[in-house]
């Protein structure tokens, strides 16, 4: 009985350690970013299978670190998240720049990408979705109102507002109180002081705040019934909820978007290079990436992918982003080690402040 | 002087079953009333309306003359004792016996005194700050009738208590659940379907019956002149027989029995010719005899031939078979006349037209 | 013939085992080890009880934890005293068909995950929520209710997730005691209020010591709940832990809360045993 029990037992172990074999791809990814008509496309063409797991940046570093850079073939965190991280953890390995096809990416995000991602003399990161988080507004209610983060704090929106207490709240309103954050992340005093001014800020904000969300579905739900008309989020957010009520969109902050860019970078123990390189140049295509912007909402590096993206999204996306808010858009560098402390200690006393 | 309790025309129905129907009686102070049934009879039903655990369809209840009916249970003066005891098992034996008295804000040092007393009385001294689950069957009994009896109740209930002992602690509990009355000098209801229980213990016994008291009277009223059919055929054993009456002479009776026995009886109510009737005869009334001649006296004589011998020491029986093939159950007299009788032997048997009782067939 | 129940006894043995070290001891001894350690460099680390120094003198972690054993302590309570009557009526008054139909219903609800439970606790409670538009049409409110994102909502929802925990053994309990005691407790001139302290509780206290016991750590180990439906200030611990193991990849500090709450379960769970006087295996055998 045992016996049987413990052959069993091995065989499933040898058949579950058998599907990470060359031709799976173990894809660890944002909701959107792996579309099902992509993913069978792709598997049609290449004869690889993908197994998709979706997360968020905080959880594939922790996922990955808590393997050592393994269980996955592909991850694409946003490119401030990864010098830091290989630094500490070593949980990349270097990409092969000369087996993807350059000219897929646009290649100014390209060049920016793979410069805030070089550890050591090696590339660790390739752009693939870019964004910006910003302001989501009810226009009807508070659009006269709020037109940068800190006027979340106004009194006219008491109680109707709604951010979340994680980093891009703090750069934002840093950049909002007329600092630059990312100018003082290599000065860690300097950080310190701005960190120190945008927790008076946001402790005396803390009253009209409704609810910190959580979840994406979270924010969606408190705006489109109203119980919030000012919120921070990301800019897809608001493109889809203008979408079902037309005073609902997506403002750029008069202090600058955030910008941000999902990545592709390698796990450090991924088994299937070959594979995750043929995806990544599979979905930079053109049309292929039209496909996953129109599921994530947002737009990619691929270069021309513009042409094939719908025109609803695209007059959106112009609507809220005049050639001086595209201008104005603050990129993420990479964030040196010992910040995010800083940071984690600010927000631990925003959320005890009374 | 007032009866200590008294029912009157007492009736509980749950939805269509009549379980007590219009049952009235009486218990006088100091007495031992039993109510003696088969199960489902309605018995537990009458005692949990009198302990107030069930309110009554119609009907009084008198406790020392004053209707109780408005009285919820814990301010009734009756107690019961449970089938299972319902000791307390969360409570040693003097916190059990204290608890009534606990309830009434009876002083602590009083409280004290008085388990002292009863557990003296009840003949365990001392064992006051043991558990519920360290004492044998007996003595558990005899706590649970002392938890009650500190309290002086006008009446208490005992609804079978000796129903989960063994046999032999059984037979001693009734000599001591009576002897325990006498000193209580309580009134004691008690409910059991053991109809030696009732018999060796009470005063007064009801017989009941599908929510109706068939008789009530005393154990030799019960066993000698059962008033129906169910008294005579439930307290203790009989021969019967279904039969017409052929003849009627003031109480005497000359009947034939369906398989054509020709008897001679006595009728307990109002029997004419041509009615049919339903004849008992105790096994214990049937005289045995080797011949026909030591039987001259008796009404009814018969030749019969032994089938089985019962032998159960004092109680032992004869099975025998008359010549119309009817087994009849004879006791077997200890007084060696039979010593050697065994299956096969003729014997003569004869009773008396007054031990054969004769009623009205009920319908 | 003896040996050869030993090796069959071995071999039963072997998974219990293997399952209680490879998953339950090792991980525990590893993140024993993380707690003890402080981050000098990019990967050089160094053993110290620096981690434990910080936790307990930043007055927002000492806070936290206190909170978040005191709201389970409270949320304990409030459950048993919900849950006393529900599975009083359950085991003693409903008979038949009706109670298997009333202990269905408490189960029922567990069908279903705890998001989507928690999901519908904030539909019932938010501000265009369905109690808050039920309160207007009454008339009882002339503007809509916030029910949302505060501590009672946060207790309504743990109450709710643990009910099925204590209603289960008070049953179990309740249903073993014989209906002639509680009879007789009034036979002898207990009242309601009588009965229930000297004999249904103290009748029952297994059953009370393990369903507060289960719903306890189930309250403290909570994270959907007190995240979703909790306030801008009800910081839960547990969700202390994940900011530190996830967010702020502080795998050190969020070692060394886990352990804080470890510590805290066992000596609360203890306490309460004391407290009641029994011992862990009477209350779980």
């Amino acid at each position: 009985m045992t016996k049987t029990l413990l052959t069993t037992t091995c065989l499933t172990v040898l058949a579950l350690s058998q599907t990470a074999s060359a031709d799976t791809l173990r894809l660890l990814t944002w909701g959107g970013y792996a579309p099902d008509e992509v993913i069978e496309m792709f598997e049609e063409e290449t004869g690889h299978t993908v197994e998709v797991t979706k997360s968020n940046n905080e959880e594939m570093i922790a996922k990955l670190r808590a393997t050592g850079g393994g269980g996955f073939d592909l991850a694409q965190p946003s490119q401030d998240r990864i010098m830091g991280p290989q630094m500490e953890f070593g949980i990349y390995k270097p990409i092969d720049v000369s087996k993807l096809d350059e000219s897929l990416f646009i290649p100014s995000m390209l060049k920016a990408t793979m410069g805030n991602t070089t550890v050591g003399g090696d590339v660790y990161g390739v752009p693939h979705v870019w964004g910006t988080s910003g302001l989501v507004i009810n226009t009807a209610e508070a659009g006269d109102v709020v037109k940068d983060y800190t006027d979340l704090c106004a009194p006219e929106v008491a109680g109707n507002v709604s951010y979340r207490l994680k980093r891009p709240t703090l750069i934002g309103f840093a950049f909002a109180l007329g600092e630059d954050p990312f100018a003082a992340y290599g000065d860690e005093e300097k950080y310190a002081e701005i960190m120190q001014k945008v927790e008076t800020k946001l402790t005396e904000c803390k009253s009209n705040v409704k609810t910190y969300w959580g979840g994406g579905d979270e924010l969606m739900n408190l705006l489109r019934s109203g119980e919030v008309t000012a919120s921070m989020a990301w800019d897809t957010g608001g493109w889809k909820l203008n979408d079902d009520n037309a005073d609902i969109t997506f403002v750029a902050p008069a202090s600058g978007a955030l910008g941000w860019i999902d990545t592709f970078v390698l796990p450090a123990k991924g088994q299937a290079d070959d594979a995750a390189y043929d995806w990544i140049n599979f979905v930079m295509q053109p049309e292929v990436a039209a496909k996953i912007t129109a599921s994530a909402g947002n737009f990619t590096a691929s270069a021309g992918a513009d042409q094939f993206a719908e025109d609803s999204l695209k007059a959106k996306y112009q609507a809220s982003f005049p050639q001086e808010a595209i201008d104005n858009i603050k990129w993420y560098p990479p964030v040196p080690a010992g910040l995010e402390s800083i940071e984690g200690d600010v927000l631990d006393r925003v959320q005890a402040a009374n | 002087m007032t009866p200590d309790l008294e029912c009157a025309e007492l009736a509980k129905r749950f939805g269509t079953t009549t379980a007590v129907d219009n049952v009235s009686f009486s218990v006088p102070p100091g007495s031992f009333f039993s109510i003696l049934g088969p199960s489902g009879c309605g018995k537990t039903t009458i005692m949990r309306m009198i302990a107030g655990f069930l309110e009554p369809t119609s009907g009084d209840i008198r406790i020392k003359g004053g209707s109780v009916l408005n009285t919820p249970p814990n301010k009734r003066p009756v107690n019961m004792v449970f089938q299972h005891l319902a000791l307390f098992p969360m409570m040693t034996i003097a916190e059990n016996i204290g608890y009534g008295l606990r309830r009434n804000k009876v002083p602590k040092d009083q409280i004290a005194h008085k388990v002292d007393e009863a557990l003296e009385r009840i003949g365990l001294p001392g064992i006051g700050h043991r558990k519920v689950d360290e004492l044998s069957g007996g003595q558990k009994q005899r706590v649970a009738i002392a938890r009650c009896m500190v309290l002086e109740p006008d009446v208490l209930l005992l609804d079978e208590p000796l129903g989960a002992l063994d046999l032999k602690l059984r037979e001693h509990m009734k000599v001591e659940l009576k002897a325990l009355q006498a000193a209580f000098d309580t009134t004691f209801v008690y409910i059991t379907h053991d109809q030696s229980e009732a018999l060796v213990m009470s005063d007064q016994i009801a017989v009941m019956n599908q929510g109706r008291f068939e008789q009530v009277g005393t154990a030799q009223d019960l066993y000698y002149r059962p008033d129906t059919p169910f008294v005579a055929g439930f307290i203790g054993e009989a021969n019967r027989w279904k039969g017409r009456i052929e003849r009627v002479e003031g109480d005497a009776l000359q009947l034939r029995t369906d398989s054509g026995l020709a008897m001679r009886a006595t009728a307990v109510n109002e029997l004419s010719t041509g009615d049919t009737a339903e004849i008992f005869v105790r096994p214990e009334t049937i005289r045995l005899a080797a011949a026909p001649t030591a039987l001259a006296t008796f009404d009814n004589q018969l030749r019969c031939t032994v089938t089985s011998i019962l032998f159960n020491g004092a109680a032992s029986r004869v099975l025998v078979q008359d010549n119309v093939g009817e087994t009849l159950e004879v006791t077997l007299p200890q007084s060696g006349e039979f010593a050697a009788l065994k299956r096969g032997d003729t014997v003569h048997i004869g009773w008396g037209a007054a031990q054969a009782t004769c009623f009205r067939e009920s319908v | 013939m003896r040996n050869h129940a030993r090796i069959g006894f071995v071999l039963l043995l072997t998974p219990l085992v293997l399952w209680l070290s490879l998953l339950i001891i090792i991980p525990h001894i590893d993140m024993l080890l993380i707690s003890l350690r402080e981050r000098i460099s990019f990967g050089v680390y160094d053993t110290s009880l620096a981690q434990y120094e910080k936790a307990l003198t930043e007055p927002l972690y000492l806070r936290t934890f206190w909170r978040t054993a005191i709201m389970s302590i409270l949320a304990t309570g409030i459950t048993l005293l919900i849950a006393f009557p529900v599975a009083y009526y359950i085991a003693k008054m409903a008979k038949g068909r009706l109670q298997q139909v009333l202990f269905l219903l408490c189960l029922i609800p567990f069908y279903v995950s705890e998001l989507v439970r928690t999901f519908g606790w904030m539909i019932l409670l938010r501000e265009t929520g369905l109690i808050s538009n039920l309160l207007q049409w009454v008339g009882l409110a002339d503007q809509p209710v916030e029910m949302l994102y505060n501590d009672s909502a946060m207790m309504v929802g743990l109450v709710y997730t643990s009910m099925l925990f204590m209603v289960v053994p008070l049953v179990t309990t309740l249903e073993s005691l014989d209906d002639s005691v509680i009879e007789a407790g009034y036979d002898l001139g207990g009242n309601g209020l009588s009965v229930l302290r000297e004999i249904i509780i103290p009748h029952a206290m297994p059953g009370i010591v393990s369903g507060s016991i289960v719903v306890f750590m189930l309250s403290l180990g909570n994270y959907l709940t007190p995240t979703m439906l909790g306030g801008k200030d009800s910081l839960w611990f547990t969700e202390m832990i994940y900011n530190q193991f996830i967010v702020r990849s502080n795998w050190e500090l969020g070692a060394t809360f886990g352990f804080m709450l470890l510590l805290l379960s066992s000596v609360i769970v203890w306490g309460m045993l004391r407290l009641t006087g029994r011992t862990l295996q009477e209350t779980m055998g």
